[in-house]
């Protein structure tokens, strides 16, 4: 990779090699009319213009099978209805990208625009304009998750009840690597082979089979290196299965590298939500109930194969969080509005719902002038309380939730942030700090994937260990890594077991043709499950090379070890034999061995666990200029849990990565409309992703809680860092602003918001 | 079309490409430079940042005909076989990059302004920060990447003094 020589899609090159580019909607909401494409294919280069109609009306179906749930297909290209800007009707074959690009202007398409539905306000609206027939309100699901019939009572009985609305903006993941594909037909196997960027190669190989109407054998997902996903390439796009159905169609590679500003407008967005909660307090600042009303903003369709559902599910199981909330209600909804669809986005509803419990907490101590942290402490779930069952039915395993938001105070006083902050403010800043407690759950398998009752159940993974005849090893997984440093951490799980060096050891993802089905890489879930399976499989592999060194020296296998290359014998220093030695010999010498030790040294196994919880206290401090109101991160702290830490680096790196997201999206982010559903922030010039600039060092410090729920005892933990930045960043912006009188329950906070704030607070004094 | 030569990372090219060619497709596709990468093609991320005729420069805003004539320098160039660069090697020893992408564009931009620079200055962490802002990564939170920058501009101003010093020394 720092060689150059990495390769990613958009890298591939094939002879022949044709380029695709899609004609779109310049209409959030329109009625297609006809199509002419006559004089596009009369453009130099182009091989052929591709439709809804030419391709059979093909589309991708995510389902989940709960009654309150409305299906709504996805076409790979538009057929009478289009529903947000950017949403592909045809598709141009050239034998140049440039050329390609050319002829979409020649593609004649006959709008008849409709009035668009812009918001969630909007969109249940009476008479609001439906974007599917069958989905009344624009509601695409609609669950009540949870209810209590004590809650009319207590709410009337407590002694402070918080009522707020909390909304964050829609966001772009924007990984540096835009979607890609390269499909093409292999006349020799019969297979059509796509090569492309995403996070689920499994998943890929079963939409485009589903879409097309193909055996999967038929199909082979290969991603290649992959520039960053953060959710948006754990689903499948219709301009990937578009690519692959013109492979197909013409017999002839064909590839398409998405441009940004596709990337922003017609790919997938994430994270518009907005809560309306009620919360119950004691004096003491016990939380007594909680009632939620989630509403997500997830766009035009259900996203394959997770369905629009997972916002919303997500929010309504998880937002008590790491508090002991003992009544509880909740509904969740995923509003269709004119927009592109949502995935699930790197954190996926949790920066959401931290966000919402840390901001309950805050209102109820200022409320009932108490310490915020202490009020955390009076609500969190303490460490005698695990394993613990939450009235949303989840059971936590074991944590640090009140050891990490300790530490972090101590820390926190410990670098005189407090005293930094004071100064500060002297001299004229607003300079506050920030807290955020969570917990992030993780590596759920199918036991906890089913509860949503998707068509397709993810969860589990399966990995084959192989050692070959000189010792060395092949790993391969389902997993998907894309810059997680899995060839790095898997080895060492790896390697561990078998007594080899992590060298020696090679990961092979991202294939469906070598891998198992397996799930991808998204959901903290890789070095937990995938890893997990990997571990069990070197496990048994480990088993049979002890055997057969067993058998070589003429001891017991329980009397075996293996370490740094040898196979030695347990008190006697003298009997040891070569690993690469027992690999030869089991390939090469495999008569000399008993019938059971014979033929290889491989073995497969699968890991579908319930899921563990990682958790964390993030600590921010922001400083202000009351000038400019330029928001400046000045400060950050994580001290985290993530159970045995199997690569410091890589674990650290993930922490840092995620936070940065999650402060941008509390300080930066947010992908806008105009008023009729055209997108305005198409560039990186209107959509601001942080640079260096804006970020500043951030400070990690780790408590260990094992898990009993993976093999290694590691938690997943890749959306941690974008989980509890919002709500942290938020904190702080309030906590400078306190002294103003002025506080904000919506992210992204940007200065024209604080501007605006300051202006009507020096109005009212 | 143009007919045009260039060399890159030392190595003679002559080609015919179309007026509106990018430099990046040129390196890319007609040269098979792969290593320099699209991020946004309108020249904010920096992810397709090499170095042309000393100075660094975004591929994406450069046409290949603008390069006719001209040294340019892509991350294929940074190191000596296998051997990486000093700051490749920063890169690595600070966990400088996850997913890779942007690495290439980052390197180059670095590298320029290093070697502009003059190895005689000391950076400061808010200099080497202000540096790397230049470009966009999405994975890594930069930290590591800065690090990378002081560590390469400290060695190198090590070496400079040891340079120094041993030529001082042969007088």
């Amino acid at each position: 990779m720092l060689l150059g020589r990495g390769r990613f899609t958009a890298d591939l090159t094939r002879p022949g090699l044709l380029h695709a580019a899609f004609v779109r909607s310049p209409y959030a909401h329109a009625r297609v009319g006809a199509l002419g494409t006559d004089a596009a294919l009369k453009a130099d280069g182009v091989v052929a213009v591709l439709t809804a109609a030419s391709l059979g009306h093909p589309y991708l179906l995510a389902m989940l099978e709960r009654e309150e749930f409305v299906p709504t297909p996805m076409p790979i290209l538009a057929r009478e209805t289009v529903r947000f800007t950017g949403e592909p009707v045809a598709v141009v074959i050239a034998d140049d990208p440039y050329r390609a690009e050319d002829a979409i202007e020649l593609v004649e398409v006959d709008w008849d625009p409709l009035p668009a539905v812009t918001s969630i306000e909007q969109a249940e609206a009476p008479g609001a304009p439906r974007l599917h027939e069958q989905a009344d309100g624009n509601r695409m699901v609609d669950l009540l998750m949870f209810d209590d019939d004590r809650l009319a009572v207590i709410f009337a009985e407590a002694l402070l009840t918080v009522a707020a609305t909390f909304t964050s903006a829609r966001v772009a993941a924007l990984p540096l690597e835009g979607r890609a594909c390269l499909a093409e037909w292999d006349h020799r196997d019969d297979q059509l082979v796509v090569h492309i960027s995403t996070q689920v190669p499994h998943q890929v190989r079963s939409g485009i089979a589903q879409a097309l109407d193909l055996p999967e054998r038929q199909i082979r997902v290969i991603a290649p290196d992959v520039g960053g996903g953060f959710g948006l390439k754990c689903v499948v796009g219709r301009e990937e299965v578009a690519v692959a159905a013109a492979a197909l169609r013409l017999r002839r590679p064909v590839c398409w590298a998405e441009d940004r500003q596709e990337n922003l407008t017609a790919a997938f967005h994430g994270h518009e939500q907005r809560y309306r909660v009620r919360a119950a307090f004691d004096a003491e600042g016990r939380i007594r109930a909680l009632d939620a009303e989630i509403d997500c903003d997830t766009g035009a369709y259900s996203v394959f194969p997770f369905t629009c559902a997972v916002e919303p599910l997500m929010a309504a199981t998880e937002l008590p969080g790491v508090y002991k909330v003992p009544a509880y209600r909740a509904r969740g909804r995923a509003i269709a509005t004119n927009k592109a669809p949502a995935a699930p986005y790197r954190g996926v509803s949790r920066p959401q719902i931290v966000l919402v419990m840390e901001r309950l907490m805050e209102k109820a101590a200022a409320a009932l002038d108490l310490d915020p942290l202490h009020v955390r402490r009076r609500n969190l779930i303490g460490p005698a309380d695990f394993p613990y069952t939450g009235v949303n039915k989840i059971t936590y395993d074991e944590g640090s939730y009140r050891e990490a938001l300790d530490l972090a105070e101590e820390q926190v006083r410990k670098r005189a942030w407090p005293a930094e902050r004071d100064l500060l403010r002297e001299n004229g800043q607003l300079a506050g700090i920030g807290y955020s407690c969570f917990s992030e759950r993780t590596a759920y398998g199918t036991p906890t994937m089913s509860q949503r009752r998707m068509r397709m159940t993810p969860g589990y993974d399966t990995a084959l260990v192989r050692m070959d005849p000189t010792g060395e090893v092949i790993v391969t997984t389902g997993t998907c890594g894309h810059g997680q440093g899995h060839e790095t951490t898997f080895a060492q799980i790896v390697a561990d077991r078998l007594g080899v060096h992590p060298d020696q050891v090679r990961l092979r993802q991202g294939d469906t043709d070598l891998a198992s089905y397996g799930w991808g890489t998204w959901g903290s879930r890789s070095v937990v499950i995938g890893g997990g399976a990997a571990g069990r499989a070197a496990d048994l592999v480990a088993s049979q090379l002890k055997r057969v060194a067993a058998e070589l020296l003429e001891a017991r296998p329980a009397d075996v070890e293996l370490t740094e290359g040898t196979a030695r014998i347990r008190g006697d220093a003298a009997a040891a034999i070569a690993i690469s030695e027992l690999a030869r010999t089991v390939h090469f010498q495999t008569h000399r061995l008993p019938e059971d030790l014979r033929y290889g040294l491989e073995a497969r196994a699968t890991f579908d666990p319930p899921g563990t919880f990682s958790n964390a206290c993030h600590a921010a401090m922001v400083v202000i200029d009351p000038g400019t109101c330029a928001i400046r991160l000045h400060r950050y702290l994580v001290v985290e849990d993530c159970g045995v830490v199997i690569n410091p680096m890589v674990v650290d790196g993930q922490v840092r990565g995620g936070v940065t997201q999650g402060a941008a999206a509390a300080l930066l982010e947010r992908v806008c409309f105009d008023p009729d559903g055209q997108p305005v922030t198409t560039t990186l010039m209107d959509y601001l992703v942080p640079t260096a600039a804006e970020m500043c060092d951030i400070d990690i410090v780790h408590l260990q809680t094992p898990s009993r729920f993976s093999e290694t005892g590691a938690k997943g933990m890749g959306e941690g860092g974008t989980i509890g930045a919002p709500a942290a960043v938020l904190g702080a912006i309030n906590d400078a602003l306190s002294e103003v009188g002025v506080s904000f329950d919506h992210i992204p906070v940007l200065p024209q918001d604080l501007s605006a704030a300051l202006s009507r607070a020096g109005a009212a004094q | 079309m143009h007919h045009i030569t260039l060399r890159v990372n030392g190595h003679h090219h002559e080609l015919t490409v179309e007026a509106r060619r990018t430099l990046a497709d040129m390196l890319r596709h007609d040269l098979g430079y792969t290593g320099t990468h699209l991020g946004c093609e309108h020249g904010i991320c920096g992810a397709c940042t090499v170095i042309l005729d000393g100075q660094p420069a975004r591929a994406c805003l450069v046409f290949g005909v603008q390069a006719d004539g001209a040294e340019v320098r892509t991350v294929e160039g940074l190191a000596n076989g296998d051997q990486l660069s000093d700051l490749q090697q920063a890169f690595s020893d600070h966990h400088a990059l996850q997913c890779g992408f942007c690495t290439p564009g980052f390197l180059m931009l670095i590298e320029a302004y290093l070697a502009e620079a003059g190895r005689d200055r000391t950076l400061s962490a808010e200099q080497a920060r202000g540096l790397v802002a230049s470009n966009l990564c999405r994975c890594t939170g930069y930290q590591g990447i800065v690090e990378a920058v002081l560590a390469t501009a400290q060695a190198r101003q090590g070496q400079d003094a040891t340079d120094t010093r041993d030529a001082g020394d042969a007088t």
